[in-house]
């Protein structure tokens, strides 16, 4: 716990965006009566403007965590805090952005990045913003546009920009990139490092996928089911820009591979190509 | 043929005219004062003879000639089959088949008395009742969409009342209400609302619980998530709802007119029946036909208009 208690000794920090997330439980009931223990509490604390990637098996509680964060559902018991202030319910200074885009079919794109200021009534205020958010998401040739005549990565990208818009505190990614293919997504990885470099906004995204947990994050939190709590912290120290094949790089994937036991056997360690 | 089928409604208007001239008309037909027939046949065949020509300097229009030159023809040629049945040879009863001369002679000289009068009082009662049945409609549909209280009272109302016919509450209808207009407004309003209200309420039951989830981490609050959310994501159902009830609304506007209001495009026709003067019942007819073609055509508009973000997914 090294990168703890370094977190300790830096200063305090008076930037918003801090999470935590104090022995939190929560089950679901099944049909039989009985219930499913999703999270067995859980620990974590996420600095402001930190990045942090939640990986594990499915079922082992990752999503779960991040609708707690986002006030979907209630913890059963435990805290959650943002900026020390306890989290009760949605609301849109902790943004949620999932692996489906699910922008509003029946919203032009420009009307869907601007439906965050129109609900809570500052969009005259701050239309500018929609733009400048429409820009940044390289969408503004399709402001007028409907989702439907949107690829998926581009709709992905204006679901980005309609959670960012908002400025959130907290920006929590369930799988943003699940359903794109591996070019889209590696595009769309250096996106997402981008804003949140501009933006300074706290990340923490759930992701199936070792190689974007390392490449995005500054910690890598590894998770193991039934019922799910926090097997390892990997404070990850990778220089960025980061580099797939940097020696480091391969080096920590192949540590998160082996504590996921999808290491291999590994017979030979020269290389035979 | 391909370059001469623009001209087969030509062909059809003029195989009509010939045999409105040569064939001599039925003594059994009374005959007519005026030969509208044979003026609206040379009027068509004006026209089919004048496109055409303009069609080459127009490619789009022309196109659409093509396109629809075997429905023109075929239409003129149904009214000529009509005509020689009826006026040439009364195969049909002609008291009850007029021959097409006296019911265009109806439309003409009764035309301000059709359209201006029973037309527009038909037209007040259906709008009042389709309106008031539509917010009624909405509403209902809302509440009971989005509010358990709501559901728990209204849905077993529902599903007593929306089967029955409106049109079955006549006999209640007319002794309830002060005036036979409000009677028919209710009963219209009534007939809109049963498909309104359920599709309202079912499609909100089917928007996908994500978007509600997701608008709400958007800092949407309830009203915003009623209002810019569940509507708009139930339109596509709300619409094949007001669709049903624009239709039964016309079947209960006619029905309404027939058994009780004393007056409107549907009491003419019936008061013309009983007269045994079919060919303003035909008459009436047409004005209603063509009404409702209009009204539909209209709703089709709106809808296309609004479901505009659904292109390419509605097939109805």
């Amino acid at each position: 716990m090294v990168a703890a208690a370094e977190r300790k000794a830096a200063p305090a920090n008076e930037r918003p965006g801090r999470i935590r997330v104090e022995n939190v439980m929560k089950s679901f009931p099944q049909n039989d009566g009985s219930t499913v223990v999703a999270l067995g509490g859980v620990d974590l604390e996420v600095e402001a403007g930190e990045f942090v990637s939640l990986i594990g098996p499915s079922g082992c509680g990752k999503s779960t965590l991040l609708r707690l964060i986002a006030g979907l559902n209630p913890a059963d018991s435990g805290r959650l805090l943002l900026d020390g202030r306890e989290i009760r319910g949605p609301d849109s200074e902790r943004g949620l952005v999932f692996q489906n885009p699910l922008l509003f079919p029946w919203l032009s794109i420009r009307d869907n990045v601007a439906f965050g200021l129109r609900s809570r009534g500052i969009y005259k205020e701050r239309q500018e913003d929609v733009d400048e958010f429409l820009k940044l998401a390289g969408l503004e040739k399709f402001a007028l546009s409907y989702p439907h005549q949107l690829s998926g990565g581009m709709a992905q990208r204006a679901s980005l920009a309609r959670a960012l818009v908002n400025r959130p505190r907290v920006l929590l990614l369930d799988e943003p990139l699940g359903a794109l293919d591996a070019f889209t997504r590696m595009n769309m990885q250096d996106e997402i490092v981008r804003v949140w470099r501009e933006r300074g906004t706290t990340m923490i995204m759930v992701t199936h996928d070792v190689d974007e947990a390392l490449y995005l994050a500054d910690r890598v939190v590894v998770m193991s089911p039934g019922p799910a709590r926090i097997e390892t912290v990997i404070g990850s120290g990778l220089a960025r820009p980061r580099a797939r094949s940097h020696p480091d790089f391969l080096h920590l994937r192949a540590r998160i591979l082996r504590i996921l036991h999808f290491g291999g056997q590994v017979k030979e360690p020269s290389y035979q190509i | 043929m391909g370059k001469l089928a623009v001209w087969k409604p030509l062909g059809a208007a003029l195989a009509a005219i010939v045999l409105e001239l040569a064939l001599p008309n039925s003594p059994r037909h009374p005959p007519s004062k005026y030969p509208f027939f044979l003026y609206a046949l040379l009027l068509s065949g004006t026209i089919f003879l004048a496109a055409p020509l303009a069609g080459l300097f127009r490619p789009r229009l022309l196109d659409w000639l093509r396109v629809k030159a075997d429905f023109h023809a075929a239409a003129l040629l149904f009214v000529n089959i009509l005509n020689v049945a009826t006026n040439k040879y009364a195969l049909a009863p002609p008291i009850f088949f007029p021959a097409p001369d006296r019911i265009l002679g109806v439309l003409i000289f009764d035309f301000s008395y059709l359209v201006g009068e029973c037309l527009v009082s038909s037209a007040k009662l259906l709008f009042a009742g389709f309106a008031s049945g539509l917010l009624a409609g909405l509403a209902t549909g809302v509440a009971v969409g989005f509010s358990k209280r709501a559901s728990y009272w209204i849905n077993p109302l529902i599903r007593l009342i929306g089967p029955i016919p409106p049109t079955a509450w006549i006999p209640l209808v007319l002794v309830a209400f002060p005036t036979t207009f409000q009677g028919g407004v209710f009963l219209i309003a009534l007939s809109v609302w049963f498909p309104t209200t359920l599709m309202t309420s079912s499609g909100i039951a089917n928007v996908e619980n994500a978007y509600f989830e997701v608008s709400s981490t958007l800092g949407a609050k309830r009203r915003h998530q009623i209002f810019r959310v569940g509507i708009p994501a139930a339109m596509p159902f709300i619409f094949i709802g007001v669709f049903n009830g624009t239709c039964s609304s016309f079947i209960t506007l006619m029905t309404a007119e027939m058994l009780g209001v004393k007056n409107g495009i549907g009491w003419y026709i019936n008061w013309q029946r009983e007269m045994l003067s079919y060919a303003n019942v035909y008459a009436g007819l047409i004005v209603i036909a063509l009404s409702f073609h209009l009204l539909i055509s209209l709703f089709f508009k709106v809808r296309d208009r609004v479901l505009v973000w659904q292109k390419g997914v509605i097939k109805w």
